[in-house]
């Protein structure tokens, strides 16, 4: 069902936990549909330096915030926000087609620990 | 590494020795039982002898059992065949929110050819109340089906009450064994309904099999038009292994079943006792009067696909009714008819024992699923509690 890199992302994921001084922090989900994902960010010179996430879900759920916080690492926040849901996907070897919207909400709840940064430091 | 199987409600292995009576039907006595020379005939025999050891199973009439393909059928067959043979008479039918989609699904169908269809409601067991089936009936009800004991939950469900109901009310009552029949002793005489589904791959017998009990006398209409099998009531050339399969596996759960029901019942208390110490932890259905092997939970704050995963990982099989382990992308409509709020229903784990599970079996699992529990918690921004409200708003399912 899951590729093998899906299941390495959800069997060890990478950077769980939470960033107690996190320059923002975002969160989609719904614990209705099965999956909440939320996601911390550091900020260092318009580049993100640190990610953390929490995500309660599925394998695909779990393996997509290990996913995109580590591709995250480094980037700029340009960069970090023209990342979508395909590009988790694609980097994963793909996810099982009913898995694509509901588990892949790693690219929306970094695009809110973004806007969070943001609107704190207007 | 050890493999330890404790989904015996999606299905059984088959038994070895329902296979060896299976074999020759596989191989060498092929004959069609409608054929009139011997290997016809031989055929014929055969399916007699099974309809004899099905019907031993449940205290019915041989003629009074019809074999279908499988359990969902014989729901489908029960439903639609009743609904339709009494139109006449009214279009109004009763079932439970604890059904199978079998039947869930087959009343949804006869309600867009026009029949009313009430989908009763249960309590925090899932148990249906026989006050609340009296009290739905109207002039129009023609048949009433409620499952004997639910997969999903374990609990057995008031059948003689209900079926008492329906006899004073005149009106048919089926009743969805597929889950009991075979784990549990099912009298017809006592139990009372007018139709009775099983399913052989659930009590050790072979896949592509199954039954309905269908009353003596009672009009039904077919499901499958074709050839006079099965007295004209369902037509297609017979399944013969599989259905001597199903014959074998029935004879087989009646003489063993005290046995069987004793040896599961006592890994199931093991089981439900040596997981009880995990804190939020909730066994879910009614906590004495359900299936012997069934133990059902929903752990909070985590997911079932998850805990699926990882216990698969460890060699341990089992099932929920979470909505990311579901094709449907629903939570299960059994746990949230019980009032389980849908985020601890995304929680739900189903562990049914078998008759070839060991003490040292449960051990592996009591020792391995807490591990599993806590490493996802780990993970979980609830493990303190429901406090962080997601902002994605309603869920987005697209197939």
């Amino acid at each position: 069902m899951y590729s093998a890199k899906v299941m390495d992302h959800f069997t060890n994921p990478r950077n769980v936990g939470e960033i107690p001084d996190a320059d923002g922090i975002g969160t989609e989900g719904n614990p209705t549909c099965g999956d909440v994902m939320q996601i911390f960010i550091k900020v260092e010179d318009n580049r993100i330096v640190d990610a953390k996430f929490k995500t309660f879900g599925c394998g695909a759920a779990i393996a997509v915030s290990s996913m995109i916080t580590e591709l995250v690492k480094g980037k700029t926040l340009e960069e970090a926000l023209a990342m979508s849901k395909e590009t988790v996907a694609n980097e994963l070897g793909g996810l099982p087609a009913q898995k694509m919207h509901c588990s892949n909400l790693g690219a929306d709840a970094l695009r809110k620990a973004i806007e969070d940064y943001k609107s704190k430091n207007e | 590494m050890m493999k330890c199987y404790f989904d015996h409600v999606a299905t059984n292995p088959l038994d070895t020795r329902v296979l060896d009576a299976m074999m020759p039907y596989l191989k060498d006595d092929f004959g069609n039982p409608l054929s009139i020379y011997e290997p016809g005939s031989k055929a014929k025999e055969a399916i007699e002898n099974a309809r004899g050891q099905v019907a031993s199973l449940i205290n019915s009439k041989p003629s009074e059992i019809i074999f279908t393909s499988s359990g969902a059928e014989a729901n489908n067959f029960a439903l639609r065949g009743i609904a339709l043979a009494r139109q006449n008479e009214g279009k109004h039918i009763i079932v439970s929110r604890m059904e199978h989609h079998s039947i869930l699904n087959s009343a949804r169908f006869l309600e867009k050819m026009g029949f009313a269809v009430t989908f009763l409601p249960v309590d925090k067991h899932g148990m249906v109340d026989p006050d609340v089936v009296k009290k739905s009936i109207t002039k129009e009800t023609t048949l009433i089906s409620i499952i004997h004991a639910s997969s999903e939950i374990g609990t057995i469900e008031p059948i003689e009450e209900i079926s008492e109901i329906a006899k004073e009310k005149k009106i048919i009552f089926h009743t969805d064994a597929v889950a009991a029949a075979g784990n549990i002793p099912i009298n017809i005489k006592e139990l009372g309904a007018d139709l009775l589904s099983m399913a052989a791959h659930q009590f050790y017998g072979p896949k592509g099999a199954g039954a309905l009990y269908v009353r003596e006398g009672l009009r039904i209409v077919p499901l499958i038009y074709g050839g006079i099998q099965e007295n004209g009531r369902r037509a297609g050339t017979e399944n013969v292994p599989a259905i001597v399969g199903m014959g074998k596996a029935a004879e087989l759960a009646k003489e063993e079943m005290n046995a069987r029901i004793e040896h599961v019942r006592t890994l199931r208390d093991r089981l439900i006792k040596g997981v009880s110490s995990v804190e939020n932890i909730y066994l879910t259905g009614h906590p004495d009067n359900r299936l012997p092997g069934h133990a059902s939970f929903c752990v909070e704050f985590i997911e079932g696909e998850a805990m699926l995963l990882l216990l698969a990982a460890k060699g341990i099989y089992a099932a929920s009714g979470s909505a990311c382990s579901s094709k449907a992308l629903k939570a299960s409509p059994v746990l949230l008819a019980m009032g389980i709020p849908s985020g601890l229903a995304q929680g739900s784990i189903v562990f049914t024992l078998g008759k070839d599970n060991s003490g040292d079996d449960i051990e592996y699992l009591i020792a391995e699923f807490p591990q599993v529990i806590k490493r996802l918690r780990e993970i979980s921004p609830y493990a303190k509690g429901w406090g962080i409200k997601g902002e994605g708003g309603e869920c987005i399912v697209q197939k």
